[in-house]
């Protein structure tokens, strides 16, 4: 497994007027295949997450994926790390299913009748070959977070970092996008709300205020965080 | 949902339209362009027209997808149009309607048939002279298959607002309605900005 590390001497991020911290120092190092962050909303984990692929950079700190500095080799870095988002209306560019998919292939693969075969084959991968000619408007909201992950896996990532993909989701999609991305052979790094799903990965983070407040095992961190949400309502 | 504005969205078929080369394919469309809008003749229009809907019609575009389109099209000829008729009069008018349902028309048939990974390459290779003045073409074209993406979008986001304003019975309100729009389209234009980083696209 490629390891996700937060510097030693701890990450930080700020707003870009100083005026509020929206990650806390932080040092971290992920080695394990599936590992889930939750949090409330507005808790810093999407701030963390984008760390991960330079979406945000940090104002103090350094990130390293597989040893490399995340804001010195940021394109080497997003070959290797591929987000996916909690919208997927924003991710999906092209008007098609299968051009959106080619988009991702450009960099690649140059000959245009090869992308084209490979998009058609991660489709048919992921169940959506036969909306492969479809306008990417047309599809539901789970054919549509499908194909947005089928996007950003016809890269080969080395690690996929979603961001509450499961969301927007009813709960027949949301278990087949949570299957999916647990049965990932890359290194996972989920954001989620979705405690049973937090559960079954193998380090879960708990994070708020910008802070990890607990790191652990799946159950005893999804615990710990019940129990924080339970006293704080009490209280 | 069908998509309300179906420019960009391929329809695959084996026409010769569909067949012809992307470049020769772009080129002939920005000719025709250019002799709807430079000929000035009430007898030229219908035969621009006529021209876009026999072209439509070699290429087997599907009928719903024309009218669909046209129409979201047809809204703005008919602004432009009554614009020319308080300025030139009825005849302007009704040749600039007709000149601009054919441009639409010709538009929408090329994009109809021909993939947009397949323009971006066109692109790519047409740009690709500027490189050495510091142009990078893949950026060029990125942002040209953008504009054309971006078209469904951006109309889905206008009719989610309006159903929203009138929701909260606001439907008639043009601020409660055109304020969270343009809100809505630059936080858009801001996700997808952050979705193309992440897929390494820029780079």
């Amino acid at each position: 497994m490629p390891a996700l590390t937060l510097d030693a001497a701890g990450v930080t991020v700020a707003t870009a007027d100083g005026e509020r911290v929206l990650l806390e120092p932080t040092t971290l190092s992920l080695t394990e295949q599936r590992v889930a962050v939750i949090g409330a909303n507005g808790s810093g984990k999407s701030t963390m997450a984008r760390l991960l692929n330079g979406l945000v950079t940090p104002t103090t700190g350094r990130v390293l994926v597989d040893g490399l500095d995340v804001a010195r080799h940021g394109a080497e870095v997003r070959r290797r790390v591929g987000f996916c988002f909690t919208d997927p209306a924003a991710q999906l560019v092209m008007p098609t299913c299968v051009e959106d998919v080619e988009l991702s292939l450009r960099r690649s693969e140059r000959d245009p009748v090869a992308r084209r075969r490979r998009a058609l084959e991660v489709l048919e991968r992921h169940g959506l070959a036969e909306h492969a000619h479809q306008s990417v408007h047309d599809l539901s909201g789970g054919q549509r977070q499908l194909l947005a992950l089928a996007g950003v896996l016809a890269t080969d990532p080395e690690v996929v970092v979603a961001d509450e993909p499961t969301t927007l989701l009813d709960l027949a999609n949301s278990r087949r996008v949570g299957d999916l991305l647990l049965s990932l052979p890359q290194q996972l790094v989920l954001l989620t709300h979705d405690l049973d799903l937090a559960a079954r990965c193998d380090r879960v983070l708990v994070v708020e205020g910008g802070r990890v407040v607990a790191d652990g095992t799946g159950p005893e961190s999804v615990a710990a965080y019940v129990d924080a949400v339970d006293r704080a309502r009490l209280t | 949902m069908s998509s309300p504005f179906l420019v960009g969205v391929h329809q695959p078929g084996d026409s010769w339209v569909h067949r012809c080369p992307t470049g020769p394919k772009l080129t002939l469309l920005a000719l025709f362009s250019l002799a709807v809008v430079l000929t000035r003749s009430a007898v030229a229009s219908p035969v621009f027209l006529a021209a876009a809907l026999a072209l439509a019609a070699v290429a087997g575009v599907r009928l719903g997808t024309l009218l669909r389109a046209t129409r979201a099209v047809l809204v703005l000829a008919l602004l432009a149009s009554a614009l020319q008729w308080w300025v030139d009069g009825p005849a302007k008018a009704a040749e600039t309607l007709v000149d601009l349902v054919a441009l639409a028309l010709a538009a929408i048939t090329v994009s109809a048939t021909t993939p947009v990974n397949d323009v971006l390459d066109t692109l790519v290779r047409a740009v690709g002279p500027l490189r050495r003045v510091g142009v990078d073409p893949e950026r060029v074209a990125l942002a040209f298959s953008l504009a054309i993406g971006a078209l469904p979008g951006t109309v889905a986001l206008a009719l989610e607002t309006r159903d929203a304003a009138r929701a909260r019975g606001l439907g008639r309100h043009p601020r409660a309605y055109l304020t969270p729009f343009v809100v809505r389209v630059v936080a858009r234009a801001h996700e997808q900005g952050d979705a193309l980083a992440a897929r390494g696209l820029g780079d």
